[in-house]
């Protein structure tokens, strides 16, 4: 058996291992929210204007449509023409710093390093922002759960820093 | 921990160890096939993981699962017998890992006297549970695809809202984060066979067994020494697991005191301190190295502490180093609640001086022991360069497929001539590096931004 069929049994028998890289600190003001999932870099961006007044943004995978409306499905005004609006730009730039570019370069399905150029064969759709919008939601649901001061012992397979 | 002490611990495997982890993979292997379309080794390795608990209470129930799966059509009870059986086995592969250190250490364990807790009525939201996790099996880890992973959001949200089901909640979640992160499954060139199998197997026991405490409390008091915390998060919960010698008329007892809370991916580093401000006390205790007077909290008799702040008041300074060198051989550990035994639960303090650190190995006269610097929490001051420069470490034992290993809790190095101690808990009331301050004052406060959005979109 070679070293790294040796390592790749160790590591497919142990407890605790790094499956999924973990996200990267950034500044969240601006798009409070990014993530890769049903097919769509998707996300949710401040309103530079209106604290009140976000919009939801995504991208499909592979076909690189996109869209953009505020959450009560009023469609963005900057999204004019083929181009990618701020707020699209805003959810590229953001999602890089927080998965990195390669991790979104391979989800959209985009080959060489170069985002932008890569995303240019996309044209604009519509598609409803409350399933997005909901998302979000529950995501800051997580920050809502009351802290608990009984063991979890299941955390024993999520150490910080190896897993997460 | 001495060198005699590392010597006894590390001197190969306790008896069965390897035959008890054999048979664990070869289910684990099963289900990353498919229950639903076994082979002929898969269905054998069923077989003999059953033949091998033929004498336990259970034996029987559970060959007949297993033919019953080997023939392609298992049933929820069947996968419950299964899971019952291969936690049973990593349950000896447990008990004799602990012994061994317990041996190895002169590490005295308090008996555990407790009935095996009740397992409650099981309730609808655990049933969806159980049917998603029997979907899992039937299908296999390699034909796991983003329609699957997302049938199961429903099921989690309600699990996670309902305050009696957070254990299984917070481990469901998990799973779902790395099953849709490495959606479809087919396409990844290695899959974590026993990682996964654990966290299949753990809530299908759950489903059954949730909500279940780890025995009767009884209020202690005294004083509560921190030796230092332990770090456990994955995208949308994180545990802080304080290890600490309490003090009390009934002499000192190793303890622990876990405090949890719901987060986000972008809560990273040091940031998830602020996710437990309830906890004052606590956190003041860790960023201070400060002993906490303790009156009348619940201790379960696994040795966790049911964290009050209205029971703890902050003492004196107490340096955890020195708690470990006069503390720590004299306290009884906590005897391991009989559903909570796993490899991945041993966890014990423990003190090392004088080593030098060789490659990623921590070196005692000729005695290995390989430190955990690839993983240390962001949420501390510990880097690996810090573990690498140090002679002195409080840290937990731990143990893996790759064998016996330490975490670092707490270090104490010579960095550039200088003497240099590093707590992982100093950062519990805010980094006081500089470098990290800056970092966070640059990339503002996420739990801030978050929740003043929650308080706007979710109690409008
Ligand atoms: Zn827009």
């Amino acid at each position: 058996m070679s070293n790294e069929d040796a390592d790749d049994l160790a590591w497919e028998r142990s407890a605790v291992v790094r499956v999924t890289p973990s996200a990267k600190a950034r500044k969240l003001a601006k798009v409070p929210f990014v993530e890769m999932a049903d097919g769509r870099l998707q996300g949710v961006v401040s309103s530079g204007s209106d604290i009140a007044r976000v919009y939801v943004s995504s991208i499909a995978a592979e076909t690189h449509a996109f869209s953009c409306s505020t959450n009560n499905n009023r469609p963005c005004g900057g999204l004019t023409g083929g181009y990618m609006c701020k707020h699209l730009q805003s959810l590229v730039a953001e999602a890089v710093l927080q998965y990195g570019n390669e991790r979104v370069g391979q989800f959209l399905g985009i080959e060489g390093d170069d985002l932008n150029a890569g995303l240019r064969d996309g044209s604009k759709e519509s598609a409803p922002a409350a399933v997005v919008f909901n998302r979000f939601l529950r995501h800051l649901a997580y920050l809502e759960l009351p802290a608990r001061n009984a063991p979890v012992p299941e955390m024993q397979w999520f150490p910080a820093g190896a897993v997460g | 921990m001495l060198s005699m002490h590392l010597a006894a611990l590390t001197d190969g495997l306790p008896d069965g160890v390897d035959d008890a982890s054999a048979l664990v993979d070869g289910f684990d292997d099963a289900l990353t096939h498919g229950l639903g379309r076994l082979g002929e080794p898969q269905a054998a390795a069923l077989e003999a993981l059953a033949a091998a608990l033929s004498a336990a209470p259970l034996g029987p129930a559970i060959a007949e699962a297993a033919a019953k799966a080997g023939s392609g059509s298992p049933s929820e009870d069947g996968l419950g017998l299964l899971a019952a059986g291969r936690a049973a086995l990593l349950g000896a592969v447990h008990d004799a890992l602990l012994g061994r250190f317990d041996t190895a250490a002169g590490r005295v364990r308090a008996a555990w006297d407790e009935p095996a807790p009740e397992p409650p009525g099981g309730t609808n939201l655990l049933a969806g549970a159980r049917s998603w996790l029997h979907e899992v099996a039937v299908t296999g880890w390699r034909g796991v695809g983003h329609d699957l992973v997302s049938a199961v959001d429903p099921t989690v949200e309600a699990l996670l809202a309902d305050p009696g089901s957070r254990r299984i909640a917070a481990l469901m979640d998990g799973l779902a984060a790395e099953l849709r992160a490495s959606s479809p499954v087919a396409t990844m060139a290695r899959v974590p066979a026993r990682r996964w199998g654990d966290l299949w197997s753990r809530p299908m026991l759950l489903t059954w067994q949730d909500g279940a405490s780890g025995g009767r409390a009884e209020p202690v008091s005294g004083r509560l020494l921190p030796l230092g915390v332990d770090v456990h998060e994955h995208p949308t919960a994180v545990q802080i697991q304080v290890h600490g010698v309490l003090e009390s008329g009934e002499g000192k007892r190793l303890v622990r005191a876990s405090v949890s809370a719901g987060k986000v991916d972008t809560i990273v580093g040091p940031a998830i301190w602020r996710l437990l401000d309830d906890f004052p006390v606590l956190l003041a205790a860790l960023a201070g190295q400060r002993a906490v007077e303790i009156d009348g909290m619940p201790l379960l008799p696994g040795g966790d502490l049911l964290w009050s702040e209205d029971a703890a008041d902050l003492g004196e300074s107490a340096d955890p180093f020195a708690t470990a060198r006069l503390q720590l051989d004299e306290a009884t550990a906590p005897p391991v609640p009989p559903l909570e035994r796993h490899p991945v639960r041993i966890a014990e303090p423990v003190l090392l001086e004088g080593y030098r650190v060789d490659g990623g190995d921590l070196v005692l006269d000729d005695h290995r022991l390989r430190i955990e610097t690839g993983n240390l929490p962001g949420s501390g001051p510990l880097t690996p360069e810090l573990v690498r420069a140090s002679s002195t470490c409080v840290g937990l034992v731990r143990w893996d497929a790759a064998g016996w290993s330490l975490r670092p809790l707490a270090v104490q190095a010579v960095v550039k001539k200088k003497p240099v101690t590093a707590h992982g808990g100093e950062w519990a009331l805010g980094p006081t590096d500089p470098k990290i301050v800056k970092a966070q004052a640059k990339s503002g406060d996420a739990v801030a931004v978050l929740r003043e959005r929650a308080g706007r979109l979710l109690r409008k």
